[in-house]
């Protein structure tokens, strides 16, 4: 193992604001975040899933706005710093303002992983406010990595002291994650720190994160209860105690995470999160992960089936943020329907 | 046939060289300017094949010559740092602008919904809101001509090719003057805008969608004739601009799915993008130029383009 000491971000009241249709309320985020905060969890993101400014028909109206939930939850936790999650063509610099003076102390501009030259004016206006700024590439396995590469250096110059490699369909193996990461380490400047976000869709979330730690990642993202788009995030309680297990120091006691996955994520869920056929579909084609249930709910509207929907996103080499794609899609099928 | 209006092009991109092909072949517009500072642009030299003048010194080279090519209209296809300052010298030159870059200082001009409301205003300067502005508000206009609309949303996804570096460098610009459009020429009460680059090879057509909220239950039958209606308005000028699903009527939701193909003039066909820029651009200068021709906006004064 490269690291012995890493930092676990979660992701249950951001990534996990999909699978809750962006309904959590200000009660369960208070309850969850406090929860992590004694649990030794140093950093939780909060925002709407599709990030700062994501409320909108086409990503889902959130039951309270980012600043809401920003200041409910920064004012509960005593120890954890908070992040907030922006899309650049969807959240704008006011947005990052505003969470800066609501005392986010790290925001994450993420881009597709081709498209890192949309986020200068985020990354360099974060990094001149002092944040801990964090460069996202998104949907990292359509690069290959010398190409991740290239983006992650953009990022990087812009002022980026962070970049993550993400794997938003949860279609990466574990080569494909030490390929990425081993070379991400290899080429940005030692004092910028490595990340790696993973979901579920295959199974592979634990694995690929000890890959991404053996290979120089310090930052990994997870879930408790593995909240999160598809088949979740890695769950984080799990990969907690696998890092114990494996003396890699986390910082984050292994019962009282997994207290706060148990009893108070696992609760919140609508549906349990696991990898039903259609999460498998996005693991297995390389689809973005919040596109479920907009696929499930189209399929049910127009009488067609959701895996189809995905399998067809899938070919059309959609990028995260094209859910408007899916009932046009489902429109199609239906009137092709033989 | 009138006589053709005189034309300077500001910008040798990708955005200038496109309107200068299809200014070519208008009956109103006379490009005889493409103004550059990049001495080796692949623009410039197709301006001067095509027998227009040209300078790399910026709207400074061009200033000298205004009076003697006798130019009255400009068209401007730099960016919004830029333009502040082409458009007061052109303003007091009184030549008419016309402005591609978001810098927004003339009112919005979405031509199928607002453009004859210009041609009286003798405005020294109009704003082409942005591509997915013009490849939107139209929808948007289509559904509160008939009922209120609460909130307009629209997302626009552009192949990557087609998203230049001054794009890229100020996306927000994009949003947030997209969503300025939706709210004053669209209709809507509330406007939001989304944009999505996508890096598909070979590159996509692009694609918008737009919702819409009305303050009471849609009246189908309307909306969907006026959405239908203001597609063929659009398509006189953009002819690859397309109803692909919808209206979908879901509640009070109204949602329109568009695909904008270009005619690939100099810009590939899936640049619908910046084509429906170039093509609004233009359809605006042949409805201002009789009025231009007529000598109406020789009479300025200096406030009148400023409004914003």
């Amino acid at each position: 193992m490269n690291a012995r000491k890493i930092i676990l971000h979660d992701m249950c009241l951001r990534d996990g604001m999909h699978p809750k249709r962006h309904q959590i309320t200000l009660e369960q985020m208070q309850a969850i975040a406090r929860g992590l905060d004694e649990a030794g969890v140093p950093l939780i993101e909060v925002t709407h899933g599709d990030g700062l400014g994501g409320a909108s028909v086409n990503y889902g109206f959130p039951l309270h706005t980012d600043e809401e939930y920003l200041r409910a939850v920064i004012g509960t936790v005593r120890r954890a710093k908070i992040s907030a999650l922006l899309l650049p063509g969807i959240g704008t610099v006011e947005h990052l303002r505003l969470a800066k003076d609501l005392g986010v102390a790290t925001i994450r501009v993420a881009t597709h992983c081709t498209e890192a030259d949309v986020s200068e004016q985020h990354i360099s206006l974060a990094h001149k406010l002092g944040l801990d700024t964090v460069g996202f590439l998104m949907m990292a396995h359509m690069l290959e990595p010398a190409k991740l590469v290239e983006q992650a250096l953009l990022m990087e110059g812009y002022g980026a002291n962070c970049i993550y490699c993400t794997d938003s369909a949860g279609y990466m193996l574990t080569d494909d994650v030490k390929a990425r990461i081993s070379l991400l380490r290899e080429r940005l400047q030692p004092g910028t720190e490595i990340g790696f976000h993973g979901h579920h869709n295959l199974a592979m979330g634990i694995a690929n994160s000890l890959a991404a730690v053996e290979c120089g990642a310090v930052r990994i993202d997870g879930s408790a209860a593995g909240l999160g788009a598809g088949a979740g995030n890695t769950p984080l309680e799990v990969f907690n105690a696998v890092c114990h297990r494996m003396g890699i120091e986390t910082g984050v006691d292994v019962m009282r995470l997994a207290d706060v996955a148990e009893e108070l994520v696992t609760p919140i869920m609508d549906e349990p999160i696991r990898i039903d056929r259609d999460s498998l579909v996005l693991g297995y084609a390389g689809v973005y992960s919040s596109f479920l249930l907009f696929a499930k709910r189209a399929a049910a509207k127009y009488g067609v089936g959701s895996a189809d929907i995905l399998i067809e996103m899938g070919r059309m080499k959609t990028v995260g943020g094209q859910e408007d794609m899916i009932e046009d899609v489902a429109i199609n099928m239906a009137r092709n329907k033989p | 046939m009138a006589k053709r209006i005189n034309a300077a092009l500001i910008g040798s991109g990708n955005i200038s060289t496109d309107l200068m092909m299809k200014a070519l072949r208008c009956a109103e517009i006379n490009p005889v300017w493409m103004v550059g500072i990049d001495p080796a642009s692949d623009g410039l030299a197709r301006a001067r094949a095509h027998g227009l003048k040209t300078t790399t010194e910026g709207v400074d080279g061009l200033l000298p010559h205004l009076a003697a090519d006798d130019i009255r209209i400009a068209f401007d296809a730099t960016s919004a740092y830029v333009h502040h300052e082409n458009a007061r010298k052109m303003r007091e030159a009184g030549v008419v602008m016309i402005d591609l870059t978001p810098a927004a200082i003339g009112p919005f001009c979405v031509p199928p919904v607002n453009l004859a409301e210009h041609a009286g205003r003798r405005e020294m300067n109009v704003n082409m809101v942005t591509c997915g502005g013009q490849a939107t508000i139209p929808m948007v206009a289509a559904v509160s001509r008939e009922q209120d609309v609460d909130y307009a949303e629209i997302v626009a996804t552009v192949a990557s090719r087609s998203a230049g570096p001054g794009t890229r460098k100020n996306i927000d610009e994009f949003t947030r003057t997209t969503a300025h459009g939706i709210e004053s020429v669209g209709g809507a009460k509330r406007g939001k805008a989304i944009i999505i680059l996508n890096p598909a090879e070979p590159p996509l057509i692009m694609r918008d969608t737009v919702h819409c909220l009305t303050a009471t239950t849609p009246n189908q039958q309307a909306i969907t004739e006026s959405v239908k209606k203001m597609i063929a308005e659009v398509q006189r000028y953009v002819p690859g601009y397309t109803l692909k699903n919808g209206p979908v009527f879901d509640g009070n939701r109204v949602s329109i799915y568009l695909e904008v193909e270009g005619l690939g003039d100099y810009l590939p066909k899936y640049a619908g993008n910046l084509d429906i820029m170039t093509a609004a651009a233009l359809r605006t200068a042949e409805m201002l130029s009789p009025e231009i021709a007529a000598g109406a906006y020789r009479q300025t004064n200096p406030q009148s383009g400023a409004r914003s």
